[in-house]
């Protein structure tokens, strides 16, 4: 195993970590930094669970190296909220019930503010296509969607993203 | 309700020797009203409970500061009962919402509970829970009448607040009734409950007490749960079931920086600060098994379960079968077939076990944490009052996470290494230990009168289980035999574990039924919902069946009408349903697209409206997975399905209109919720596929294969 210095942004805050670059950002997180809210569900890329932000784009934290954040903005589940103040789409999960056990929502919310982040009109095909690959077993899909569009009406409303 | 639904699950081999005395709970509990009630039958209480008090397994308390707080074993694990506990108990004793906490699965808080499974939370706890409230509530107003030299009957409450009703200056908080009390008493189920009339949070929609820490990441599942010291362990395991141990060579993960190597017989493990790393470990063990020799797999599993089935016992029977079978003027007879099927749930099974002293702290996703803590206290030769199930979040469970493996493999390796440890399932590991639904086999001969009437019902169930297995149909000439009446299989059945699966037994028994109901209305010329009515004897259903209906906007029509409409109903933990589907069929690559859904559910009283929508949108939504797409494949005892790639399970891109009607039937008690509308879903496919192509499809998962050899037969 290789150390390396790798430095990013984290949540905000400029962070410097010595570790071996080919661990994978989803470990990181949840052991080194203790952010525990990106979750595991697959280790393969295919569930989501473990979804962050990486430059603002929507990634699978347990197929990302470290080496390769070196430099980068990454943002979590926990950083989204901004002094305490829930973000629209965290508001409209909550409201809309777009949660049943909570595992999934995670991924699913930083997925969504991906997709927002690039369409804030999205139509309900859209966001069927934009979340498809982030799965939920309890079922609570048809509420997401719900979520997902009141929050684009609300951001698009003028709160920031 | 029968006993199989009560009993279900496999909790009666252990013999638990009690959880905490009542005096501790008092110690713990603090100063305040203490009121302790039983939940359920008090007889059948005894039994599953053999040798332990009966007197009571749940209690709440109004605090000094005025909280009130109900303690029971039960879990969340996202099915919302934290919610609609919460708005019971309010209702009861008149009290804020907000004032109102519910304390779960920590074992040395809460009194003993079998463990959150067959919708018993809201059907069983919920009516108990009430009556404890009324009792609570009514204790309260003894003190206040002496405290405020007034009647009883002169008083009233309102947001924990006694009033006397003429002069509302003479009053009093409970807070203040509770200040420097230690009354402790014993619920004896005589004070009335409100009536429906009387409602004021009952019956309301609320969004969910847990969503704020979901949405913020802040909620603790059990792999989140970190304490100074912890190793992560990652275990050897073998690549099928039974499997022996050839060769291992541990020298190369040995000599890695900070690994920790365990090795006890066939148990080898590897620790790490972190899991990744853990698992990296993992990989350097070489290692050899050798594999059982066993010809099975998912095709031929159902000549094997037909082969090794017990003799049948008869669940249900009326009439003559023989004489059935001379008067029907049509007869049909079909076989069904079902696979297995995973929980996958998206948390994996974990644990974390900390041993301090002669003491054991253990947080674990489970569904059952009394069970767990007697398996952890027999795993480290421990007392059980020396382990302690800690509360955490649980990410889904689905009858998945009443088996506690990783429970016993994290006792084990934090008492090897004396230190704490997590043991988390990684994705392949969680389909490999899953105890699935079990692979099932339905033979039903059926036949009407010259009308159309039912006239004959033989039904046989093999290894499904028998819930759900009894038809409700007004039938004369009928017979229910269950060939194995559980989900697990005595040994030699099944290639692996199985066990509960969300409405277990039933989601198999209502595909067979709706099915072969469908078949004999068509064979009578009817529409499928008419035939159902005409022959339901139950007002309660048919209402069921006709709110659904309508909903739909349904037209008569014999099927096959080439609309593509399906429908059929179920009754599964109390509660009756009712499904309508319109699905889309591609003849040329026999997918099948469900389009909308339209549910009904009398489930008697609702707490929580809103809440009960969720589950069953729930239902139908995961319904979708084992009627179209899950069937675990294997070789022998190697499962071979262990990702979400070649396991699919519904996505948003599978999501059809969803429409949920709850019938309003506040008088009754409350039904299950979770689990009813799941039990529908694989019939109303079916009988839509029929519907749509004029095929049918015997055996679940109705795959595009299936519907393209179905098809090519015609
Ligand atoms: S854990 Fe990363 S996609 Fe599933
Ligand atoms: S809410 Fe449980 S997995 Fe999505």
């Amino acid at each position: 195993m290789a150390e390396e210095t790798i430095k990013f942004k984290l949540n905000g805050k400029a962070v410097t970590l010595s570790t071996d670059g080919d661990r994978k950002l989803l470990w990181v997180l949840r052991t080194d930094f203790e952010l525990t809210g990106t979750k595991y569900g697959c280790g393969e890329g295919l569930c989501g669970a473990c979804t962050v932000l990486v430059e603002g784009d929507a990634v699978r934290s347990c197929q990302t190296s470290m080496k390769d954040v070196e430099g980068k903005n990454i943002v979590t589940i926990e950083g989204l909220s901004m002094n305490d103040q829930l973000h629209p789409l965290q508001k409209a999960f909550a409201a809309h019930d777009a949660l049943q056990c909570g595992y999934c929502t995670s991924g699913m919310i930083m997925n969504a503010y991906s997709l927002l982040s690039k369409n804030l009109d999205p139509s309900v095909s859209d966001i069927v296509r934009g979340m498809d690959d982030n799965i939920c077993r309890c079922g609570a899909h048809k509420r997401i969607i719900e979520a997902v569009q009141s929050a684009a009406k609300e951001m698009k409303g003028g709160m920031k993203p | 309700m029968t006993t199989d639904e009560v009993t279900g699950l496999d909790f009666m081999e252990h013999s638990f020797s009690n959880t905490l005395p009542r005096r501790d709970f008092l110690k713990l509990a603090g100063g305040g009203i203490l009121l302790f009630f039983t939940v359920g039958d008090l007889d059948l209480l005894a039994q599953q409970r053999r040798g332990l008090p009966t007197d009571f397994n749940a209690f709440l308390k109004i605090g000094e500061d005025g909280r009130v707080v109900c303690y029971t074993g039960k879990i969340e694990m996202g099915q919302g009962i934290i919610t609609s506990l919460r708005q019971m108990l309010a209702e009861e004793l008149d009290v804020a919402l907000e004032s109102v906490d519910i304390v779960m699965g920590d074992t040395d808080l809460c009194p003993w509970d079998m463990g959150t499974f067959g919708s018993m939370s809201t059907r069983i706890f919920g009516p108990a829970l009430r009556k404890a409230g009324a009792e609570a509530r009514a204790v309260m107003l003894e003190l206040a009448s002496e405290y405020l030299k007034t009647p009883i009957d002169s008083l009233t409450v309102e947001n924990g607040v006694v009033y006397d009703k003429s002069n509302k200056q003479n009053r009093i908080a409970y807070a203040i009734l509770a200040k420097g009390k230690k009354i402790e008493r014993r619920a004896a189920g005589s004070v009335s409950v409100k009536k429906p009339s009387e409602f004021k949070i009952i019956g309301k929609s609320l969004t969910r007490r847990d969503a704020k820490e979901k949405v913020t990441g802040k909620a603790k599942f059990t792999s989140d749960i970190r304490i100074s010291g912890m190793l992560y362990a990652k275990i050897v395991r073998p690549p099928a079931h039974d499997s022996k141990l050839v060769s291992v060579d541990v020298s190369e993960a040995k000599n890695m920086k900070n690994v920790q190597v365990i090795q006890e017989g066939d148990f080898i493990a590897v620790l790490h600060q972190y899991p990744d790393v853990a698992e990296e470990a993992l990989s350097k063990i070489k290692v050899q098994f050798e594999k059982p020799e066993l010809d099975l797999n998912e095709i031929n599993i159902f000549d094997h379960l037909l082969k090794v089935a017990p003799e049948g016992k008869v669940v249900t029977k009326g009439g003559d079968i023989q004489k059935g079978e001379s008067e029907s003027a049509a007869m049909a007879e079909h076989t069904y077939l079902d696979g297995y099927k995973a929980h996958a749930a998206i948390e994996p099974h974990a644990a974390l076990v900390h041993i301090e002293g002669n003491k054991a702290n253990v947080w674990a996703s489970t569904q059952n944490p009394f069970t767990a803590k007697e398996e952890v206290a027999k795993a480290l030769g421990f007392s059980s009052e020396h382990v302690r199930m800690m509360p955490v979040f649980v990410g889904g469970g689905f009858g998945g996470k009443t088996t506690n493996l990783q429970i016993i493999d994290a006792a084990r390796l934090a008492k090897l290494t004396g230190k704490p440890v997590q043991v988390a399932y990684t994705r392949k590991e969680e389909f490999f230990f899953d105890s699935f639904r079990p692979a099932a086999v339905v033979k039903i001969k059926s036949g009407i009168d010259s009308k159309g009437k039912m006239n004959l019902w033989d039904y046989h169930v093999y290894f499904a289980g028998s819930r759900g297995a009894e038809q409700f149909y007004d039938i004369p000439h009928h017979r229910t035999t269950a060939y194995n009446a559980s989900w697990t299989g005595a040994a030699g059945t099944h290639p692996f574990a199985t066990g509960a699966w969300r409405a277990p037994s039933n989601n198999t028994n209502t595909f067979a039924r709706e099915s072969q109901i469908d078949i004999m209305a068509a064979k009578a010329g009817i529409d499928p919902i008419e035939f159902r009515i005409q022959n339901l004897a139950d007002k309660r259903m048919q209402n069921v069946l006709r709110s659904a209906a309508k909903q739909f906007g349904w037209k008569p029509a014999k099927a096959p009408s080439g609309r593509g409409f399906g429908v059929a109903c179920g009754i599964d933990a109390g509660t009756l349903v009712a499904t309508i589907v319109e699905v889309k069929v591609n003849k040329n690559t026999g997918e099948v697209k469900v389009i909308r859904l339209v549910c009904a559910q009398d489930m008697g009283l609702v707490v929580n409206p809103e809440g009960a929508k969720i589950q069953m949108e729930g239902c139908l939504t995961m319904g979708l997975g084992y009627a179209l797409k899950e069937d675990v494949r294997f070789t022998g005892k190697e499962i071979l399905d262990v990702n979400f790639d070649t396991y699919e399970i519904p996505r948003f891109s599978w999501l059809p209109k969803i429409e949920t009607i709850i019938i309003d039937n506040q008088e009754s008690d409350p039904q299950g919720g979770g689990e009813p509308a799941i039990v529908t879903v694989g019939a109303v496919v079916a009988n839509a596929i029929f519907d749509a192509v004029g095929v049918r499809v015997y055996q679940q998962p109705m795959t595009p294969e299936r519907v393209k050899e179905a098809l090519k037969k015609g």
